[in-house]
């Protein structure tokens, strides 16, 4: 496989964090408004249309209803959080076979004020139901397992997972629109309530209303357009589960990802100028710096301690909007909000203070699901346009 | 100090094709799913063998002990918290389970546990590990 003819040419990301007075099409429709009219374009230019699971209704058609528009391509896949980082591709794709012209991907969610009514998450026809809510998981728990096994494979600490929001944190200082500003320390992360052991409040990301929306065009459109586009260089996407019992918590599906998308690019990681690294627990970040191949499985630890993740100091600048972890996790998930960074720094566009010097090669990267079961991954190598 | 918030149990779905595993609980047993033709044993229960995709399955009874594979306290809103693990039951066979009774400080990856049964809520036993 070669490169996409096709282009990411707008990324818009909502502003705000807590939105009771608004619904959750309506923050959906607000982000595709910004996105095409970064992009220079209209929704009426807009004939493929890519959505994941916080689109209320069935698959992609209330929202396209909703924004009166007529895509002659649609796409719901869902995987959770990582979801648009694979909209991405499957855009990409779907606009090389000539499917579509101009891709609209959208997230929106509203966790901190949802509708009255909202739908619980149980299905009585999954399988796997009985042998698992049963225990009363939670979403930290679910990742703490992980982080648990890695601590006891590796050596792994506490202190060098909380060098991991201590660089969003210096990051988010920059943003304006982050929900936590403050830098950090090591030691208030260590400090700070304990969850789910090993994980403190401070290994959490944060929940936020938002959302935000990606376009691709074909590059003969993109062309055509006043904003700097990027190339889509290489992707991946991968599943991983329990195996039936066979559950191997030290790596995630990233790594099948990666392998894709490495391989597809020619890429190595020592080229990636900047990273967007799904940041839903510090965990999870860990396990994706291994799995990404920026270092040694085992080895996540040693990496990002002592600011490594920090922009303009350390030799993998990672979420230089601060991340889930400090700014914005959009409807529990973070994968939409990674494309956006990876596109700011690849037009330059990204806060002064953490832009990363001429970034010409970026990569984006999703988790979605749960690490402790099943999780879904996706890679993306981005480059700036030549 | 032991966990200290007390869980309860919703009553299971009990879909079909795990029937039996549920009958087993109620007798104080620890059944595993099991293939003829591969060997291998499976969790969670399904109608055919996820390995080798037959049907020719069986409930082998386990002797009700495990070792942890991973864990967490996981802290309850107002105090308290509670273990959510995964526990070999077999040979590459983990499960996500409770472990109650225990401490949840002094707990460790590879630790020993034995099976135990907790109610439901309509009385229908759910399996949980104490450590051996």
């Amino acid at each position: 496989m070669t490169a996409h003819d096709a282009r990411l040419v707008g990324a818009y990301e909502l502003p705000y964090r807590h939105a009771p007075d608004k619904s959750l099409a309506q923050m959906q429709a607000e982000a595709a408004l910004g996105a095409v009219a970064d992009a220079g374009l209209s929704l009426k230019d807009v004939d493929g249309f890519f959505c994941g699971g916080d689109t209320p209704g069935m698959g992609p058609m209330s929202l396209i209803e909703y924004l009166n528009i007529t895509p002659r391509h649609v796409d719901s896949t869902e995987t959770g959080g990582n979801s648009y980082v694979s909209h991405v591709a499957r855009a990409a794709r779907a606009i090389d076979a000539g499917l579509c012209d101009v891709a609209l991907i959208t997230l929106a969610g509203k966790p901190r004020t949802p509708a009255k009514g909202s739908r619980p998450m149980t299905d009585s026809n999954k399988p796997d139901q009985d042998f698992e809510l049963t225990y009363h998981p939670t979403v930290p728990a679910n990742y703490a397992l992980a982080a648990q096994r890695h601590m006891y494979e590796y050596g792994t600490t506490s202190e060098q997972l909380a060098w991991i929001k201590v660089a969003a944190s210096h990051h988010a200082q920059h943003n304006p629109h982050a929900l936590l500003r403050d830098v950090v320390t090591v030691e208030d992360v260590v400090n700070s309530p304990m969850v789910a052991t090993p994980l403190h409040r401070f290994d959490c990301c944060v929940i936020t209303d938002g959302g935000g929306a990606l376009i691709l065009a074909r590059s003969e459109i993109a062309k055509k357009l006043n904003r700097p586009s990027v190339k889509i260089l290489g992707t991946g996407e991968a599943v991983k589960h329990q195996g039936a019992g066979d559950i191997d918590l030290t790596f995630t599906a990233g790594k099948w990802a990666a392998e894709k998308a490495w391989k597809m690019s020619g890429c190595t990681p020592d080229q990636i100028q900047y990273a967007s690294i799904y940041d839903s627990f510090t965990i999870t970040v860990l396990l994706e710096i291994e799995d990404l191949g920026f270092c040694k499985p085992g080895h996540g630890g040693g990496f990002v301690a002592e600011g490594n993740l920090i922009s303009g100091k350390g030799k993998l600048p990672f979420n230089t909007d601060g991340g889930g972890l400090c700014s914005n996790h959009p409807g529990n998930r973070g994968g939409m909000t990674k494309v956006i960074e990876a596109v700011r720094q690849l037009r330059g566009e990204a806060h002064p203070a953490v832009q990363v010097p001429d970034c010409a090669l970026a990569l984006a990267h999703g988790t979605g699901g749960s690490l402790g079961t099943r999780h879904g991954a996706s890679t993306l190598i981005l480059a700036r346009e030549d | 100090m032991a966990e200290d918030h007390k869980m309860t149990y919703a009553d299971p779905w009990m879909l079909p094709e795990t029937k039996g595993f549920w009958e087993a609980l109620n007798e104080k047993k620890l059944v595993i799913r099991t293939c003829m033709d591969c060997g291998r044993g499976h969790h969670f229960p399904r109608a055919m063998c996820p390995h080798c995709y037959s049907d020719n399955l069986e409930w082998k009874e386990s002797d009700g002990t495990g070792t942890i594979y991973s864990f967490t306290a996981q802290q309850v809103k107002g105090g308290g918290k509670y273990v959510y693990a995964y526990v070999e039951i077999a040979d590459r066979v983990r499960a996500i389970t409770n472990i109650v009774d225990c401490d949840p400080e002094a707990l460790q990856i590879g630790q020993k546990v034995k099976a135990a049964f907790r109610p439901s809520a309509s009385g229908q036993n759910i399996l949980v590990f104490t450590p051996a």
